[in-house]
């Protein structure tokens, strides 16, 4: 069976064809990536999908102004609903300097949700 | 009257950039004028990744994109008013600007580009029929309210128009724990990247109807549903398809237009097709010395675009300069 998916890795979106194959390394074969990311996201997409996750959270002492923040690469995407409402719960103090880590190894992936913006 | 070589219209991705170069070139003395509290303009409420994969070889959110060109303006030494609006430019490049603090002021530039941005297309633009509850906003309100102030600005939605924006916001609104009941399209594809599609709308579940409008908008104080209908090859609405469907708020995703009210008042040719100024291979209007550079030319697909395309203006603006004297 050959599954179709768009890739999201970059705004080309090459379509992408995967196929199970035994005999291959990865147990698949991708082919319309132009680039190796995009076997990388094909191949993530059967084991493990992950996400980048963006949103915003509060700033103490502040009124209609958010922080952005992202997670420095992909989390599981099937925790991502339960993450952003861990997200919420979180407040940043100022100074924040773009980069500061806000929630460390979440889900104990590696991966930090981090500031996208200096805020003093 | 304050005399600069260089006047900057627009601290937004188009301006920085086109700034940034203008002083790489030999240019001192240059003003950038903002009307926002901050630079940056709309990367600021575009907080999702996908920015410089051209100019910085990596994947950056809107604020983060922003922040390496503020930084870069201020490393530069380059002057910028925020909180000021413009409100006329003469053909002889006269800024008539205006600032909450020190109030009207007239300014001269040897050289002005124009980095002013787009708008949203609204709902006036698409006539749609019905009462005028609120809970209609445009895709990019709906991202300032949401990303910048931390509103919410609904519970359950309906989202007219497959622009890239509105499908950002599906997921946006999905994520903040609204429920996007629906995504339509009037024509027979989506116009936003599939990229989108795949993980703003799949992701999520949530339906896209293609060739599909809406033709009635009810509610007195709040949007209580809206109307969908399919549309024929004229994209009217074919009334026994019509569909009510419940809803406390409608996003329009409908199209971006150059905004050149600016570049009209100093006498500047517009482009019927593009809605932008009519420039030359130096992007230089019919105005010696006025350039125009990034959304405000043509709506890009990608920030890195603007990016490039304003280092083109601020060079050929310094050329520009550099001759004069």
């Amino acid at each position: 069976m050959i599954i179709e998916k768009t890739c999201i890795v970059c705004p080309i979106g090459c379509h992408l064809k995967i196929e199970k194959k035994q005999n291959s390394e990865s147990g698949y074969e991708i082919t319309g990536n132009n680039c190796p990311r995009g076997e990388k996201y094909a191949l993530k997409e059967m084991i493990n999908p992950e996400r980048i996750v963006t949103s915003t959270i509060k700033i103490k002492d502040l009124k209609n102004l958010m922080l952005p923040v992202k997670t420095t690469d992909g989390i599981p995407k099937d925790k991502v609903l339960d993450f952003m409402k861990e997200v919420s719960n979180y407040e940043a103090i100022r100074p924040i300097k773009r980069g500061d880590i806000i929630i460390e190894n979440i889900y104990g992936t590696g991966v930090n949700l981090v500031a996208a913006k200096t805020i003093n | 009257m304050k005399n600069y070589d260089l006047v900057v219209v627009g601290g937004g991705p188009a301006g920085l950039g086109a700034a940034i170069k203008a002083r790489e070139n030999g240019i001192e003395n240059i003003l950038v004028l903002e009307r926002d509290h901050e630079l940056g303009g709309i990367l600021n409420q575009c907080i999702h990744n996908g920015f410089g994969l051209h100019v910085f070889n990596e994947e950056l959110t809107g604020p983060e994109y922003a922040e390496i060109f503020v930084e870069k303006l201020r490393e530069s030494k380059i002057e910028y008013r925020t909180n000021t609006f413009v409100l006329n430019i003469s053909n002889n490049k006269v800024l008539d600007i205006i600032n909450d603090e020190t109030g009207f002021e007239k300014i001269e530039a040897k050289a002005v580009i124009l980095a002013m941005g787009c708008r949203e297309r609204s709902r006036g633009a698409l006539k749609i029929p019905g009462t005028r509850p609120s809970g209609v906003l445009t895709a990019g309100t709906a991202q300032r309210l949401v990303n910048i102030n931390g509103y919410n600005v609904g519970k359950e939605i309906v989202i007219l128009g497959s622009g890239d924006i509105g499908l950002i916001m599906a997921r946006r609104l999905t994520l903040e724990g609204a429920k996007v009941k629906l995504v339509l399209e009037i024509m027979d594809k989506p116009s936003g990247l599939e990229r989108n599609i795949n993980q703003c709308l799949n992701d999520f579940d949530i339906p896209l109807r293609l060739s599909h409008t809406i033709s009635d908008i009810k509610g007195n104080d709040r949007v209580e549903s809206v109307v969908v209908a399919q549309v024929d090859e004229n994209l009217n609405p074919i009334k026994s398809t019509e569909e009510e469907i419940k809803c406390d708020t409608l996003i329009l995703s409908v199209g971006l237009i150059p905004e050149n009210e600016l570049s009209k008042s100093a006498g500047v040719l517009i482009d019927s097709k593009s809605n932008g100024p009519i420039v030359d291979e130096n992007l230089e209007t019919n105005v010696r010395g006025i350039f125009a550079c990034g959304n405000v030319l043509h709506v890009h697909g990608l920030v890195d675009n603007v990016t490039k395309e304003s280092y083109i203006a601020g060079e050929k603006a310094a050329d520009y300069i550099k001759a004069l004297a």
